[in-house]
């Protein structure tokens, strides 16, 4: 339980996506103008991994690794197929984030209403395909999977949430012009980054 | 690959030279007036965490270039079949199989490096440059020039990787490439490496500054975004 706590805490300040890996900052920084829109995009981020990184661990555990297809026939337990992660990665990313949005269209349609537009997003969001491959080349088992995959969402959330509560902010300052906007946006993740950066030194 | 490159060039000669001055434009304007990093914000995800030495950096820009031109020319001869309200699982599938090639000849061949790029390969598949380019250029355009667009990209994202890369080994362990640069005499006289370099905020403050130098030499990139 407790190393599951320290999982979950890692990836959330630790090793924040963000702050650490870089993942997602394209839609990082297009979409933190607005606290309203980052906190439906965050939200929509924790959703999506929560649901695909454990079904990326099933089918890369189920299909895809040396021995893992022997239940279908023993002549097939030497096949390896990791080589097709990626293209089984995306494709898996791409069709849940496909039928979520058609679930949560049809059935709760004010959610859709906010999230709308951001779900398609999500699809080539690389924080998602980052914690897959993550959880490949760390080999966590389900639990932990799901536990991390948690963590970096909330970890997207609650960098994307403070950025664009700096950046409502910042609308009103002096700044040079070729220094507005994106420029800015860079240092200021920077600066965030650095502050992130005081949890490295927590014993976990 | 030899299959697919040959009817490029067939098809354009028809109607203008090889290297006719669009071609070029084509080729060289997201180096500066079009970059992808810097104006277009696009493919910073798996962009600066490879930058913390030179050659991990080139590696990964070479791997770009080689995806987003591929990806690029193959999707420009398709863009006539492709029925609309597929062609980004068409499209993921396309740049997903690229991506597999780079990866695998990185693990035959360099072993060491794909080691230190982790992720990172995986990551070009969700890289937004490839992507967009994509659906900005390749889906409305000939193979030729959209090959070349994918190129000019991959060089214009190589070019602040390597940028970015160049600064932070300098000033971070003293080193570029793996060559000491810093001499031994500096050291003696009380020079220490930035220890900030190594770290993943410093590759923001490069870019955000590499912005600002840009945008006030470029006074028509201001206000871009």
């Amino acid at each position: 339980m407790e190393h599951l706590l320290n999982l979950l805490i890692k990836a959330i300040f630790v090793e924040n996506v963000i702050f650490a890996f870089f993942l997602g900052m394209c839609s990082f920084l297009a979409v933190s103008k607005k606290i309203k829109t980052a906190f439906g995009l965050g939200l929509a981020v924790i959703f999506v991994m929560l649901l695909t990184t454990p079904l990326n661990y099933l089918i890369l555990t189920f299909l895809l690794k040396e021995g893992a297809l022997a239940w279908i026939h023993p002549a097939l337990a030497k096949v390896d197929l990791t080589f097709l992660a990626f293209i089984l990665f995306i494709s898996t990313i791409a069709g849940a984030v496909q039928v979520v949005e058609m679930v949560v269209e049809k059935f709760t349609p004010a959610l859709y209403n906010s999230l709308g537009i951001f779900l398609p997003l999500i699809t080539v969001n690389c924080s998602i395909l980052g914690t897959s491959l993550f959880m490949q080349e760390r080999e966590y088992n389900l639990v932990e999977t799901a536990v991390f995959s948690l963590g970096s969402g909330i970890g997207f959330f609650l960098a994307i949430v403070l950025l664009a509560a700096v950046r409502e902010r910042l609308r009103y300052a002096n700044v040079p012009a070729p220094l507005q906007g994106l420029g800015l946006a860079m240092i200021i993740t920077g600066l965030m980054g650095m502050a992130f950066l005081s949890f490295s030194g927590i014993q976990l | 690959m030899a299959v697919e490159t040959a009817p490029a060039p067939v098809v354009e000669k028809k109607k203008e030279p090889l290297f006719s001055k669009k071609n070029i434009r084509t080729l060289r304007d997201p180096l500066d007036d079009n970059n992808p990093i810097t104006v277009q914000v696009l493919g910073i995800c798996s962009a600066l965490a490879v930058t913390v030495q030179v050659k991990p950096a080139l590696i990964m820009a070479l791997g770009v270039i080689f995806v987003a031109s591929f990806s690029n020319l193959i999707i420009s001869l398709l863009r006539h079949s492709i029925p609309t309200r597929v062609r980004i699982i068409v499209q993921l599938i396309v740049i997903a199989t690229l991506v597999t090639i780079v990866d695998q000849v990185l693990k035959a061949y360099m072993f060491d490096v794909s080691k230190k790029l982790s992720v990172f390969v995986g990551l070009i598949i969700t890289n937004c440059i490839v992507m967009g380019r994509l659906e900005a250029f390749a889906l409305g355009n000939k193979p030729w020039p959209s090959f070349l667009d994918g190129i000019g990209n991959g060089l214009g994202y190589g070019l602040i990787l390597v940028v970015v890369a160049v600064f932070r080994e300098l000033f971070g362990s003293g080193t570029l490439l793996g060559y000491q640069v810093v001499p031994q005499w500096a050291y003696d006289m009380g020079y220490v490496n930035n220890g900030l370099m190594m770290l993943p905020p410093a590759a923001l403050f490069i870019i955000g500054l590499y912005i600002w130098a840009q945008r006030s030499w470029n006074k028509k990139l201001v206000n871009v975004s």
